[in-house]
């Protein structure tokens, strides 16, 4: 046998063996494989990032409404309880030069935005939601973050849920704090009291039930990001 | 006696394509899971009749959402860099003039219909490949790319919007993503049971390279599963 028909055999005999593969994981010594191309994906997607890539869903179609899914950490729906833990407010720390401590009334009080826009799920659906809230560069811009800020924590109540971003997605002009979705005050079962919101990124990248905003040099990885998922997630 | 029928490159970048393709298709059908129809929400979808079926484990690759993301934005490099090698190679290597359709092919695809439904009795006359295998090996690398451009929008739908929108939005890319691979799917069924039912000998050909034009299905007029070892017509001519 040549060397060449050696290969060849050998190359359609491990295309045999990955058919009958099928509905596994794959082989284990591919995660390193897997890892490698997600950071070359992230680089490219990076790239390919612009501030001046808008989503902008067409008129045709629906609002979501109550048809929009509640996704939730916990046992049940997260609560703000006031007699347990006071008053909500919302912490934009880290690398900046002024921490803040917002409450609802001072949240509502930054410029606010109305926005029509998608939301991409991980899962493959997509539910187009009008959104009220203040632009995370707005409020970078207020707490005075540092250059050195090269990523951005969100952390929420819900069961310490959180993810990281990258400044350049937190700072696109869709990246909302939302407080407002459908003209009404943002319900517990999205993410009341306020939540991040924004089409660039994944579903699972917006964190809902917000407390803390921490602007950091190096990325915190993210609840979903630390279980195998895409940390950049980007759309 | 024996030929070379397909150069190493073709055959090496026929069985990547294979896994590649193999994988992707799992993967895919692994993530498609994980909402398994493609209305947006509190909107209904007017062509897909298996809503909220999800498809058999067995179709799929991964494990998990997130592992078949992970193969397939993998996978995808893969399928890319191979097709675009074997595109180049093919029209560099002048191989591309036995797939490109041409005038008559039409015809003869009729006539090759005819034959394999028993109303034509002589295989038609054909060169290294007959007028249906032109049209779907002419078809795999367009549909391919048409693969490739739909994912792209599916993955991006902010960052590359104007795809997307091209497409008619994030919903009907990911369904021109879906019936692309159903087409892929089905010429490769179709492509694999031929190759067993009407000419096993070519499975020699795309690992070794090598082919016996003496067993070529035209000259045993080879139908699926007819005159599969039959002897070439001009061996039992020259016998009489």
């Amino acid at each position: 046998m040549r060397r060449r028909d050696f290969l060849l055999a050998s190359g359609g005999l491990s295309a045999s063996w990955l058919l009958a593969a099928c509905g596994s994981r794959g082989p284990k010594g591919a995660e390193k494989l897997l890892k490698y191309a997600m950071r070359k994906n992230e680089t490219l997607e990076r790239g390919l990032f612009r501030h001046t890539s808008m989503d902008a869903p067409s008129s045709r179609w629906r609002n979501a409404g109550v048809a929009l899914p509640k996704y939730y950490i916990s046992d049940t729906v997260p609560v703000w309880d006031i007699s347990a833990r006071g008053q909500w407010t919302l912490e934009v720390s880290g690398l900046v030069t002024r921490p803040l401590t917002l409450t609802m009334d001072m949240l509502q009080r930054l410029p606010r935005i109305t926005q029509r826009v998608n939301h991409y799920c991980v899962e493959g659906w997509t539910a187009v939601e009008t959104w009220t809230g203040v632009r995370m560069s707005d409020l970078a811009r207020a707490a005075g973050a540092t250059p050195d800020a090269k990523y951005v924590d969100f952390q929420s109540f819900d069961n310490d849920y959180h993810e990281s971003w990258d400044i350049e997605s937190a700072m696109h002009p869709q990246t909302l704090i939302c407080y407002g979705l459908d003209g009404r005050m943002l319900e517990p079962g999205h993410g009341a009291p306020a939540r991040l919101f924004s089409p660039v990124k994944l579903g699972y990248k917006n964190t809902k039930y917000l407390t803390k905003i921490v602007f950091m040099p190096k990325r915190n990885g993210g609840y979903w990001s630390d279980q195998g998922y895409e940390w950049y997630a980007g759309t | 006696m024996a030929v070379e029928r397909h150069h190493w490159f073709v055959r090496v970048t026929h069985w990547v394509n294979a896994v590649a393709l193999v994988i992707m298709i799992g993967s895919g059908l692994q993530i498609f899971n994980a909402y398994p129809m493609f209305a947006r929400r509190g909107m209904t979808f007017c062509c897909y009749p298996f809503a909220g079926k999800a498809i058999p484990h067995w179709a799929t690759f991964g494990g998990w959402l997130a592992g078949a993301r992970n193969w397939h934005f993998a996978m995808m490099w893969l399928f890319v860099v191979n097709g675009i090698a074997y595109v180049i190679f093919i029209y560099l290597h002048g191989e591309w003039r036995d797939l490109v359709p041409r005038r008559g092919d039409v015809r003869d695809s009729w006539e090759m219909l005819k034959f394999y439904a028993f109303v034509r009795k002589k295989h038609p006359h054909q060169g290294k490949h007959n007028a249906l295998q032109k049209f779907t090996y002419f078809a795999i690398p367009i549909l391919a790319a048409l693969a490739v451009i739909t994912g792209l929008a599916v993955w991006k739908p902010v960052s590359l919007a104007p795809l997307t929108n091209l497409m008619g939005g994030y919903v009907y890319a990911r369904y021109w993503h879906f019936l692309v691979m159903l087409a892929l799917v089905v010429l490769s069924a179709i492509h694999i049971f031929m190759v067993f039912a009407v000419d096993p000998y070519s499975i020699r050909s795309i690992v070794t390279g090598k082919y016996n034009p003496d067993r070529a299905p035209e000259l045993r007029d080879a139908r699926p599963f007819y005159h599969i070892f039959t002897r070439a017509r001009h061996d039992v001519d020259a016998q009489a």
